[in-house]
């Protein structure tokens, strides 16, 4: 089982991880919260699930969910065409900054 | 005219007798917004001249006499998570503040296509997360039947303005409960479809191997009537299945005699409230009296069901919400010096506090050393619950539940504790994770008024047996 208690540490490497900068308030807080679920979720430690396969979604499961010829998913599949997408007008059109072609971020190479 | 007890049918003979024209009609609706909303918040943008140009077309055709579709007038709100074309669509969330969105969720065009006038978009908890609509960026909703409670959640917009009548119907989305759980606590109708029966594109995803798009309506006969118009396969969702859409319709007022009911005992323990516990039996009286045959089941893994959602839902959505980064939509903080930095600071300054703190338990349920435990876990957790239905629905056609353990709570009530309201999903979580269609129906009051919501469960794919038994209880009431 794994370490259930979460430090600072590990908020401060989970954040990381999530790209998200959290003010020292918020992290006292989600301390707090986080350990207070995943005491909750620890119930799941009662289930010897060893033997259980994991289950990611449920489409391929049901009836439906395969094509008289494509198998298995073979309803998501559909012929490698060129069809007409976004405009890239559109697509840009919400753009916080951009130069009307392509979208402009901060300097990328930081050191 | 009372424009608040409108039903599909009769908005559409309205039009079709012409009492009134659409124009009207939805002129009417934007009244009842103006003096209504402003005390219970459902609405965050109105799409006026969406609206008024889809009126007027309507109107054109029941002056050239042309046959009308089946929701030919009918003025529907949609839930802010889903995509119109050219109309704002934040996802309540402040890092959407700005969005317009570039092409329309394909259940709003289906609607549209069916005659709809899309009066506006519907406030909701930021993306879709929470039970109770306080999570809202912008402001909460309130309960219309009691302006000091909640009206549920994510889906709360969505329910209060039907049961307000500031709109005929509304889209909702569910990933644990949002369209059942809100349409219990304000005395709608909820309809969640099975996992892949409704098309998911232009839905902002949240978790999605968990997500559904449904209807909120009054009776159980418009929800049908709007399930009709949105199933069914769509090229643009690859996980929408390609299994024939029924007649929902035809299903209203036919009989459920003989139809088994499995009434499973984890439902009915510790935990939850006597009123609602007596109407659920109050309605399986009803039931048995209509000739079903009501059937003891159990689902063993109930009580783990909460836990393993909130790790499958939260992984879902630590990825999913990655894309939003202030590049290419929605908000960018000012001023950051490198990529990195405007990465942290537009994320951070965008999402409110429950969004972070799903993202953060869903990267830590994922991140190394502890995705075994965690996310793995609950996987092997999602089988055992979906063995539980599959034995269940050896057995019998349906399954009836309560939709909350209460009814609808104060505002504030659980806001300072996560688990409490978490838990106020745990009827709700289990279908998302096994993805059988549920749906809510109302089923009486509580001694202070408030409603109770009684929810019918069915196999994959049959959405047709749920309408015809929802059908029979809304009549029994």
């Amino acid at each position: 089982m794994a370490e259930t208690k979460v430090t600072e540490r590990d908020v401060m490497y989970v954040a990381d991880l999530a790209n998200l900068e959290l003010t020292a308030e918020e992290k006292g807080r989600m301390i707090r919260d986080l350990n207070s679920i995943l005491e909750h979720i620890d119930t799941l430690n009662e289930l010897d699930t060893s033997d259980v396969p994991p289950l990611a979604e449920v489409a391929s499961m049901f009836a439906g969910s395969q094509a008289a010829d494509g198998g298995r998913f073979g309803y998501a599949m559909r012929p490698d065409e060129v069809r007409p997408g976004l405009p890239h007008e559109a697509a840009m059109a919400n753009a916080p900054e951009s130069d009307k072609v392509y979208f402009k971020v901060p300097k990328v190479i930081e050191k | 005219m009372n424009i608040e007890l409108l039903t599909i049918d009769r908005a559409r003979d309205l039009l079709v007798r012409k009492e009134m024209t659409a124009t009207a009609l939805a002129e009417a609706f934007y009244g009842k917004i103006a003096t209504e909303d402003e005390k219970i918040g459902a609405f965050l943008t109105l799409s006026k001249s969406r609206a008024m140009a889809k009126a007027a077309e309507i109107d054109q055709m029941v002056e050239r006499g042309d046959p009308l579709p089946p929701l030919a007038g009918v003025p529907v709100g949609i839930k802010d998570v889903l995509m119109t074309r050219g109309v704002r669509t934040t996802a309540a969330s402040k890092i959407l503040d700005d969005f317009i969105a570039p092409y329309d969720c394909t259940a709003v065009a289906r609607m549209e296509a069916a005659g709809a006038v899309v009066l506006g978009k519907l406030n909701c908890d930021e993306f879709a997360m929470g039970s109770s609509n306080e999570n809202s960026g912008y402001k909460p909703v309130r309960n219309p039947r009691d302006l000091t409670r909640v009206p549920g959640g994510s889906s709360g917009g969505s329910a209060a303005s039907v049961a307000a009548g500031m709109a005929v119907a509304a889209l909702g989305s569910d990933t644990g409960g949002s369209i059942r759980q809100p349409a219990a606590f304000c005395g709608v109708v909820g309809l969640m479809p099975t996992y892949g029966r409704v098309s998911r594109y232009g839905l902002i995803a949240f978790g999605s191997s968990l997500d559904h798009i449904g209807p909120l309506t009054k009776t159980v006969k418009d929800a049908a009537s709007v399930l009709q118009v949105i199933a069914g396969r769509d090229p643009l969702d690859s996980t929408s299945a390609e299994v024939p859409v029924a007649d929902y319709v035809s299903e209203i007022g036919k009989s459920v005699k003989g139809l088994r009911i499995g009434v499973p005992e984890e439902y009915f323990g510790k935990g939850l409230d006597d009123e609602i516990r007596a109407a659920i039996e109050r309605v399986m009286d009803r039931l048995r009296a209509a000739g079903c045959e009501l059937v003891r089941v159990s689902l063993p893994h109930t009580k783990y069901a909460v836990p393993t959602y909130y790790l499958v839902a939260t992984a879902e959505a630590s990825s999913n919400l990655a894309r939003f980064d202030g590049v290419r939509y929605g908000h960018r903080a000012e001023h950051a010096q490198t990529l990195s930095e405007m990465y942290r600071r537009s994320r951070n300054e965008g999402f409110g506090t429950e969004v972070k703190r799903r993202i953060m338990l869903g990267t830590y349920a994922l991140s190394a050393g502890y995705y075994d435990a965690y996310y793995l876990k609950a996987q092997r957790v999602r089988t055992l619950l979906a063995r539980d239905f599959q034995q269940a629905f050896g057995r019998v056609d349906a399954i009836l539940t309560p939709v909350t353990p209460t009814a609808a709570f104060k505002l504030g009530e659980k806001m300072e504790d996560p688990v409490a309201m978490y838990l106020s999903d745990i009827f709700t979580v289990t279908a998302n994770l096994v993805g059988v269609p549920g749906m809510s129906v109302p089923c009486g009051n509580t001694r202070e008024g408030l409603p109770i919501g009684v929810q019918i469960m069915a196999k994959h794919f049959d959405e047709s047996t749920m309408i015809r038994i929802a059908h029979a209880v809304e009549e029994a009431q």
